[in-house]
């Protein structure tokens, strides 16, 4: 699994970090975001809504997960 | 140095309305004659007491309750607050539990936490309340009020309040309606108990908050000093400010029709525009049921303080439920309760002063600013 690690950053940076991340990310494969900025946990999912891309949820606090779709 | 997108353009009346020009008038003649002690005995007092209870008159008229039925308060957060702690005291017996939309002002959800458990109730993505989720909870053992804000202050969706409130008196729960961004632009609906608005909303002077309270809703006052079952603002009331937000109200819902279609076209094309001119962009809120003069969108990958700064160095004043702009660092309770981006959030709100021209050079100014944030931070 790719890890993107965010932490110490502020949004929208998680967010900057996960899209430029993205295009080496093969369709199917999921990133694993590492975020600790409070906005992240509803920035995440909205951007993925907004690319059409998976949000998998969160499995752990400041853990965020995405699968790359298209 | 002069900017050659033009004249500062003033866009945030939903945080204050400029004052309308029968604010101003009415401001300065009742400092002239309105700042004596309206409780005294003499010839000034009495001037001053005939002052306030016109003015009551006036707010009452352009209401539709009755004169005892509104207070005047210190401030739009002031009426909130009184409404909230005095309406939970008044119930007591009935229960401590204060049932809210999860996308009320600020001033509601800190007057519940101060006074009773707080049940929040969601939104779906355009900002609307889930009213099966209401009716549920103001159903709920121990309810003793419940709290609905009239339209975003955020994001401009319009709520459903006859409903809302048909379910509280199934329930016999008294419904408040914080109305700040509606009083003097579009009706409320009935079925109500308790209602503020806020004077500096709707082109009145700042510092005059007004809280109407029914006939026949419990109330008790939360503060120290004061056994009294009907609301009265703490300490010394600001008249003249009081007279110009009584006038203004009058003058604003003389126009307010008019005002209404003229500035829901605008945010019409706002609402168009930003969408076909900025990539990766989300307009929030609803499209039709909405507030006439508010809208809202958020920008990917653009820090929503910067964002506010660039247009501000070009003359536009505009606000944002971004995290970086809160004193909290948290991003703004109702774009996250609606599940919307945070950041690069800008909020619009226009005003019987604003201009065609203002909204086109916001317009033809937006997309260049962003994408420069944008290229600053890689993108």
């Amino acid at each position: 699994m790719i890890e993107v690690d965010s932490r110490g950053r502020r949004c929208p940076l998680p967010i900057i970090d996960l899209a430029k991340r993205l295009p080496t990310v093969a369709v199917g494969e999921v990133v694993r975001v590492l975020a600790d900025d409070p906005a992240a946990a509803n920035d995440i999912p909205a951007w993925c809504r907004m690319k059409a891309q998976e949000y998998l949820g969160s499995p752990a606090p400041e853990v965020y997960e995405v699968r790359r779709v298209r | 140095m002069a900017d050659p997108a033009g004249a500062p353009a003033y866009l945030d009346a939903a945080s204050a309305a400029p004052p309308h020009p029968v604010a101003r008038q009415a401001l300065l003649a009742a400092l002239a004659d309105g700042w004596a002690d309206p409780d005294r005995l003499y010839a000034a007092g009495r001037r001053a007491q005939q002052l306030r209870e016109a003015a009551q008159g006036s707010v009452a008229d352009s209401l539709g309750v009755r004169q005892d039925e509104v207070s005047f308060q210190p401030s739009g957060t002031a009426a909130v607050h009184a409404a909230v702690l005095g309406g939970l005291a008044g119930r007591a017996r009935a229960g401590r539990t204060l049932v809210h939309s999860a996308i009320e002002h600020s001033a509601v959800l800190h007057a519940a936490a101060r006074a009773g458990d707080a049940e929040p109730v969601g939104v779906d993505l355009a900002g609307r309340l889930d009213l099966d989720a209401w009716r549920t909870a103001v159903g709920a053992p121990g309810v003793a009020l419940a709290s609905l804000i009239s339209a975003s202050h955020e994001v401009g969706t319009v709520q459903p309040v006859a409903a809302a409130a048909e379910a509280c008196a199934e329930h016999d729960v008294p419904l408040l309606v914080d109305a700040a961004q509606s009083i003097g632009r579009v009706p409320v609906p009935p079925g109500w108990s308790l209602l503020t608005a806020s004077a500096h909303k709707w082109g009145g002077p700042p510092g005059v908050g007004v809280l109407v309270v029914r006939k026949g809703v419990r109330w008790l006052s939360p503060y120290p000093g004061d056994d009294r079952h009907r609301p009265r603002p703490v300490g010394a009331l600001d008249l003249p400010a009081v007279v110009a937000a009584a006038a203004s109200l009058r003058a604003v819902l003389a126009e307010a029709q008019t005002e209404a279609v003229r500035l829901t076209a605008l945010v019409d094309r706002i609402r168009a525009t930003v969408a076909a001119t900025v990539p990766d962009v989300e307009v929030v809120g609803d499209p039709v049921q909405r507030l006439p003069h508010l809208v809202t969108f958020s920008c990917l990958y653009v820090d929503g303080e910067a964002l506010l700064h660039a247009l501000d160095r070009h003359g536009f004043a505009v606000s944002s439920g971004s995290s970086c702009t809160a004193s909290t660092l948290r991003p703004s309770h109702v774009l996250e309760a609606m599940g919307v981006l945070s950041h690069g959030n800008v909020r619009v709100s226009l005003h019987r002063g604003t201009t065609e021209d203002e909204v086109d050079r916001f317009l033809a100014v937006l997309p260049g600013v962003v994408a420069g944030l944008r290229a600053e931070a890689g993108m």
